[in-house]
């Protein structure tokens, strides 16, 4: 098998993050901001297995495991907040939640 | 011997401090026995003195307390030297001020604040007689501020008229610039002197600074601005038609007889110094010459008896600044003690009217009180002739004549200002008899409430006396030559040369027709009220008004001092240091306002600024 | 052919990750989003971490993307809420963030690029091997995602619970205040 240089991985790595940060900044719907979160969160965990496959490593796949761990936490409550948020306000819209302005 | 100078300068201080603590305890008669009893005695041991030099006139009494302070080898003293100059004035303070106290014990007797008037007058008293007394000229400087002070207190006595207190603020100011001004005079001595003290520093001053040394003349003519802010001359006479808000006695004892003499007193003092510096002498003659002109017109248009008083006031102390310039040192002081005695005469007189009349101050409102008030009007007629100076029965002709001839025949005299004097005495006999014709003359227009007592008519009576024979002391040369009491004070006072005695003859006689043509012209208006009076008078409304206002003094002086400080008041009420302090403000308030807008508690927001936040941090981390 | 099966992966991995970030119906962003995440799994797959790529498709595809799906569907969003999408994403919205994003992007490949070039061969990293260094060298990262994750259950029942209301006792009474 050819070998994919270290670069590759990066570069792809970093076009999906910034494809996530693009979606965080554009969208006004929570469920979208959320699911750019995770675009963010998954190409961060690209980019450590990418690195420790590098260095023949099992330590890349396991700060891989933990950031799964994480995202699946933060996706339950974050979720159950954006459900309690439309019983309240009736609306998904990011910036009518805005009450912390000045 | 010394034990009798100290008492005289303690007792009104000691009545002070009793009346001060103690007034309030005491009843009405204790209080007055007091303060009466105080000067009265300081008047009796200054009887014992005045006989003591009378005998030995070239000596002096000295009396020390202590040493005020010693630093640099410039110590004054607490001493009190009494000369036959000193004795002159103590003599007029005492008597006229027991007098004067005498009268109050009645006149004030209504008066809530009776304790308090008296303490007052008694720390004038005291004061006067400090600054009279002093052998040096910084204790003189305290009796001078302790009489400022006591005018300052006394002018505002009824202090919850805001006008009384205006008026004494007035004074203190006015007289204030003057003693700025000869407390600079002051150092200047000491710096070249190195000693205050008055009798070596007239030993001292004609050898160290020769006749027309400029420094000489600056510190005569700084001397002198703070005797014209005493003593009421131009351009500083604003304070005193004004000081008339308060109490008739304040206004015969300080505004009449003594404070506003002590600007004579300190230049008969200092006369070495004044002597060496020509230009003075000149400037006082000057002073004198126009003040009693500018007084004397502004006299002439005055309702208030009081006013007409006080204007009268600064015109006489005219005639003594006049003196004193032209060289006339005896005649000054003359002058002085017999004014002291009509002036104030004149002012506890019109002090009976106004209590009679129930507080009318308008001289057009009165009238027909010959026959309602008859010792007042005797002894107020009495006091008016002799300011008038009507010829040979008043003691007022005899010191006005020796002024009037020692400024034409002096060595430093003129025929201006001899003209000048006459035509002030001119105006002096018309608006005195005025004041006399309008008052007691014509139809009664207010009622007399009650009349005066005794304690009011024995003062009024022995001023009287005295205006009519004080004159005799000191008879002119071709009357007599009985000089008693220029013999008496030039063992202390420089004499005048005189050039021309043949012409006195002439020069009385034309004093003398000027007064009685005086009162003459005052008879036609005012008594006999010729309808050429009405034609001036009625065509002439803005004259009348200027003279009313004392030729407008107090509007130049607003023009000139108050409105511009006003206006920079006004221009810099933002105050602009107060801007550095508020700019800084303003400015962390405007980065405030600038920054919270970047608050907008959108999310999408707070992202795109962490993005320029990553961007610029890794611009700046791997470009450096 | 790994390598070509490596660059095609990741082409649909890109793609479908930018379909998701353009869509107004959110369900078919979220399939979109499944996509790009069974093509990463393809990548984890070609350069040796097949554990990981199991990983990826069953719990992140298939559990948080399974709980995504069923939250939308619980809203109900109807097509006023397509069409608010289409209101809101206009050109003005995104020009100025892709800019910025393109420029982040743009740095981070120079930095990337920067250093030495080194190609190297990917050995397949066996399960056992990410078990024993999990469970010896990591095994305090693995008890604190357990409490995380214990956080996580507790906080998301406590917000999913039915709540009554609960008035202050004061206002249930009824009187006056003061």
């Amino acid at each position: 098998m050819d070998s994919i240089s270290m670069e590759t991985g990066f570069i792809i790595a970093g076009i999906l993050f910034t494809l996530g940060l693009t979606g965080v900044m554009i969208r006004r719907n929570l469920i979208f901001v959320l699911m750019s979160i995770e675009i963010m969160l998954n190409a961060a965990g690209l980019a450590f297995v990418f690195a420790g496959s590098f260095w023949n490593q099992a330590d890349g796949q396991v700060m891989f495991i933990f950031i799964l761990a994480v995202a699946a936490a933060e996706v339950s409550v974050g979720l159950a907040l954006i459900i309690l948020i439309f019983q309240k306000f009736k609306t998904l819209d990011i910036d009518q939640l805005s009450k912390m302005k000045g | 011997m010394q034990i009798f100078i100290e008492l005289i300068v303690l007792l009104p201080f000691l009545g002070f401090l009793i009346l001060s603590f103690f007034g309030k305890y005491l009843g009405k008669k204790a209080i007055s026995a007091t303060a009466v009893g105080s000067v009265g005695l300081s008047a009796l041991f200054t009887i014992i003195l005045g006989v003591k030099l009378l005998n030995e006139p070239d000596t002096a009494l000295f009396a020390s307390l202590w040493t005020w302070f010693d630093i640099a080898g410039f110590n004054p003293q607490i001493a009190f030297y009494v000369d036959s100059l000193s004795v002159v004035f103590v003599f007029v303070i005492t008597f006229v001020g027991f007098l004067i106290h005498l009268y109050s014990a009645e006149f004030m007797v209504d008066d809530d604040g009776y304790a308090r008037f008296f303490a007052y007058m008694n720390l004038f008293v005291g004061s006067m007689l400090i600054l009279v007394l002093a052998d040096n000229l910084l204790l003189l400087y305290l009796g001078w501020e302790g009489v400022g002070l006591s005018s300052f207190l006394l002018i505002g006595f009824w202090y919850k008229e805001p006008e009384n207190a205006a008026a004494a603020r007035k004074a203190f100011i006015v007289t204030r610039v003057g003693d700025t001004a000869m407390a600079i005079g002051l150092f200047m001595l000491v710096y070249h002197f190195n000693t205050l003290d008055i009798q070596v520093l007239l030993n001292n001053i004609p050898g160290q600074w020769e006749v027309d040394n400029p420094l000489a003349t600056a510190t005569a003519l700084l001397l002198l601005g703070g005797a014209v802010g005493k003593s009421a001359q131009l351009p500083l006479q604003t304070w005193l038609p004004d000081a008339m808000a308060g109490p008739s006695p304040v206004s015969a004892l300080i505004h009449a007889a003594t404070m506003v003499t002590a600007g004579v007193y300190l230049i008969a003092r200092m006369n070495v110094l004044f002597i060496q510096s020509p230009v003075t002498m000149t400037v006082i003659s000057i002073i004198g010459a126009t003040t009693l002109l500018v007084a004397g017109l502004s006299a002439l248009a005055q309702y208030d008896i009081k006013k007409v008083l006080a204007y009268s006031t600064i015109s006489q102390i005219g005639y003594m600044f006049l003196a004193l310039g032209v060289g006339a040192w005896s005649a000054a002081i003359f002058h002085f003690m017999i004014h002291a005695f009509f002036k104030a005469l004149l002012f506890l007189g019109a002090g009976a009217i106004i209590m009679a009349l129930h507080h009318e101050h308008n001289m057009f409102k009165m009238g027909g009180l010959r026959k309602k008030l008859p010792l007042t009007f005797w002894t107020f007629l009495i006091g008016s002739a002799s300011l008038a100076a009507l010829p040979l029965i008043t003691a007022g002709f005899y010191s006005k004549d020796q002024i009037l001839w020692y400024v034409w025949a002096g060595e430093h005299g003129s025929t201006w200002l001899w003209l000048a004097a006459l035509t002030g005495a001119l105006i002096t006999a018309i608006y005195t008899f005025r004041m006399i014709f309008i008052t007691f003359y014509g139809e009664q227009k207010t009622v007399v409430h009650q009349k005066p007592g005794a304690l009011i008519k024995i003062p009024l009576i022995v001023l009287a006396v005295l205006s009519l024979l004080g004159g005799f002391i000191d008879l002119p040369h071709n009357f007599g030559n009985f000089d008693l009491f220029s013999r008496f004070v030039t063992y202390t006072l420089p004499g005048i040369e005189i050039e021309g005695e043949n012409l006195e003859w002439i020069l009385q006689t034309i004093s003398a027709g000027v007064a009685l043509f005086g009162v003459y012209l005052a008879y036609l208006f005012y008594l006999k009220k010729i309808p050429m009076y009405n034609n001036i008078s009625a065509k002439l409304p803005g004259l009348k008004k200027f003279l009313l206002l004392g030729w407008n003094f107090d509007g130049l002086y607003n023009r000139i001092f108050v409105v511009p400080i006003f206006t920079m008041a006004r221009i810099n009420k933002r105050d602009f240091i107060d801007y550095i302090y508020t700019g800084i403000a303003n400015l962390g308030l405007f980065f405030n306002s600038v920054l919270s807008k970047t608050q907008t508690g959108n999310v999408r927001w707070y992202i795109m600024g962490i993005t320029f936040g990553a961007i610029a941090l890794i611009t700046i981390m791997f470009t450096l | 052919m790994l390598t070509i099966l490596f660059y095609l992966s990741a082409t649909v991995a890109i793609i479908a990750t930018f379909m998701v970030i353009t869509r107004y119906h959110a369900v078919h962003a979220l399939l979109y989003l499944v996509v790009s995440f069974l093509a990463i799994a393809m990548i984890f797959f070609t350069i040796g971490a097949p554990f990981i790529a199991a990983l990826e498709v069953i719990i992140y595809a298939g559990a948080i993307m399974t709980l995504f799906i069923f939250v939308i569907m619980m809203f109900s969003l109807g097509t006023s809420t397509i069409n608010q999408e289409k209101i809101w994403l206009t050109p003005k919205t995104w020009l100025g963030p892709s800019i910025l994003t393109f420029i982040l992007l743009v740095q981070f490949i120079l930095i990337i690029i920067e250093d030495g070039n080194q190609a190297s061969t990917f050995e397949v990293i066996e399960p056992k091997d990410v078990g024993l260094s999990l469970f010896t060298k990591y095994l305090l990262g693995v008890e604190l995602s357990g409490m995380l994750l214990l956080a996580g259950i507790v906080g998301a029942y406590h917000l999913g619970k039915r709540k009554k209301n609960v008035l202050h006792r004061y206002l249930k009474m009824g009187k006056n205040n003061g």
